[in-house]
């Protein structure tokens, strides 16, 4: 029972990562059609750029906020000069795109950083609390805490802002949205910086716990793609339900079976989600364009 | 008879020369026309005569390749669509385009989105004053409406920018006659109230029926134009577009 529980403490911990990532999947590919495998490089972005600027003097907090910073320009960078110009593509296209892209800003980051692991300390120190019978890190309910306020606010943006109702009214119906005014380029470059902002903040509450380098981003962008599509591509809270049930399965069996298979988990569940249940568990959240 | 303009008013929407391509495609050309300010003018044409194109350019989602639009004496042709909303030009799509996951209240505020004005709750009573059933349907996903419903909600989401000139475009399109009437009705009473508008129709004699004058668009070119009473009356016009 505590072993158990001590997994699935550490699976939510990471899964709440996946599901950030996830929800980046989510925001991109409402607004735009696009399913943006160079999400995972905001996260390393992330981890890596809080760790490079708190190496040099800089505050721990301040580090993260420019490594947000980082992430936003990169997104805004990757939309203006890789999306924009290919509007139109197709969807295979589109995806070897933001491979590509995700290559590009990991080579980038390999010339900038090195290639070695890097952490920086827990916000709230490493005295495990215990819960029950099992313990738990209190950087784990940063992470926890961290995605439920991530969640939280982008259901108050999309659902009472105006600004977020307009990015759902240009994925909606981008011509109508043009009509009425609403800049449909804006709001593309908006979604790709929140989402960037994101992929940021899960990289830095989760750098602490399992330490970061330039090569994070790739399985990242993978663990919360297995998110996004399990709980159903474009649909927010199956993103978080699909990213934590990803990280749970993936500390289970990486417990009870073996570790080899840690990375495998992913693989198998986005292939049982397109054999079994294409639409995934929530389906689409969208209604019916008429 | 049909050449001669009907003496209306200067005019304050002009276009001049217009053309433009979808790739090689030309589907518009050298198109001129104009709208004085209060007045119904409906454009006619069969099936991809440019119809949709003219608007869109108009609007300013379509690129123009040549020629000019200019509206109250500023060239706005190569402006931006957002930029010619907040002009005073709004339009209504054809096939409604309505924003299907937001609700009925949020597809009308989006239409207010360049505004800044206190006056926009007002002006949304105003649209449910105008057209009741949407005010029963405030919560509803736009999405889930019917046909003319989505056509009066589109109007509604038009409406609210406070447009000065109108683009109507085939507005009565898959609607029942009960319902065109009411859209028709309500485009009367919007030019009563002083509003400019622009219509755009495959149903000639409804929208001749409503308008002080009249242009017919054949392949990209104005073939006709007058006097919407003459046009009524025009042989070539009742063979053409009318049926008769
Ligand atoms: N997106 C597009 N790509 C290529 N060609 C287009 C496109 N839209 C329209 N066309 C072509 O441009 C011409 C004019 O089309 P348009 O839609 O403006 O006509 P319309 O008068 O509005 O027709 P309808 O009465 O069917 O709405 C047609 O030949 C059409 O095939
Ligand atoms: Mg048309």
């Amino acid at each position: 029972m505590s072993q158990f529980l001590q997994f699935l403490f550490s699976g939510l911990t990471e899964g709440a990562v996946y599901a950030m990532v996830a929800l980046g999947f989510t925001i991109i590919y409402n607004a735009s059609d696009v399913v943006n495998f160079a999400q995972g490089e905001f996260v390393m972005l992330g981890g890596m750029v809080t760790f490079f600027a708190n190496a040099a003097g800089i505050p721990l907090p301040l580090a993260a906020l420019i490594a947000i910073l980082v992430a936003v320009v990169a997104g805004l960078a990757l939309n203006r000069f890789a999306i924009e110009p290919a509007r139109g593509a197709s969807v295979v296209n589109l995806i070897i795109i933001t491979i590509g892209a995700s290559i590009f800003i990991k080579g980038l980051a390999q010339l900038v950083f090195d290639k070695r692991f890097h952490r920086f300390p827990a916000f709230s120190g490493d005295d495990p609390i215990r819960v029950l019978d099992a313990t738990i890190l209190p950087q784990s309910l940063w992470v926890l805490f961290g995605a439920c306020a991530i969640f939280s606010g982008l259901w108050l943006f999309f659902a009472r802002t105006l600004v977020g109702k307009a990015i759902t009214a240009v994925a909606a119906n981008r011509l109508a949205a043009e009509l009425v005014g609403i800049s449909a380029k804006r709001m593309m470059a908006l979604s790709f910086a929140l989402s960037a902002a994101i992929g940021a903040i899960a990289g830095i509450l989760i750098t602490p716990i399992s330490p970061t380098s330039v090569e994070v981003g790739t399985l990242l962008a993978l663990k919360g793609f297995a998110g996004a599509m399990l709980g159903g591509m474009g649909n927010p809270l199956g993103a978080v339900a699909g990213g934590l049930i990803v990280g749970i399965v993936e500390k289970m069996s990486a417990g009870y079976v073996s570790t080899n298979y840690k990375d495998a988990v992913a693989f198998i569940i986005i292939i049982l989600t397109l054999l079994v249940l294409p639409t995934g568990l929530f389906g689409k959240a969208r209604v019916d364009r008429v | 008879m049909l050449a001669r303009e009907e003496a209306s008013g200067p005019a304050w929407l002009s276009v001049e020369g217009l053309a433009s391509h979808y790739g090689r495609i030309q589907a518009l050309r050298d198109v001129a026309l104009t709208i004085a300010k209060g007045e119904i003018v409906s454009l006619v044409g069969a099936n991809g005569a440019g119809k949709t194109t003219l608007l869109r350019t108009i609007s300013g989602v379509q690129p123009a390749s040549a020629g000019r639009i200019v509206f109250e004496g500023e060239d706005i042709t190569t402006l931006a669509a957002t930029a010619r909303v907040s002009r005073g030009i709004a339009q209504v799509p054809e096939g409604r385009q309505i924003f299907g996951p937001l609700s009925v209240a949020d597809n009308l505020r989006m239409g207010a989105y360049l505004r800044k004005d206190g006056e926009i709750a007002v002006d949304m009573d105003r649209i449910y004053a105008l057209f009741p059933i949407l005010a029963g349907f405030r919560a509803r996903p736009g999405g889930s409406l019917s046909g003319g419903q989505q056509q009066m909600l589109a109007l509604g989401r038009a409406l609210m920018s406070r447009p000065r000139l109108l683009l109507l475009d085939e507005p009565s399109m898959g609607l029942a006659p009960v319902i065109v009437d009411q859209i028709f009705a309500a485009i009367v009473r919007l030019k009563s109230e002083g509003m400019t508008i622009f219509l755009v129709e495959q149903n000639a004699f409804a929208a001749l029926s409503i308008a002080d004058r009249g242009y017919a668009l054949e392949t990209g070119s104005v073939i006709l134009s007058g006097n919407a009473r003459d046009l009524l009356a025009d042989e070539k016009v009742k063979e053409a577009y009318l049926g008769i």
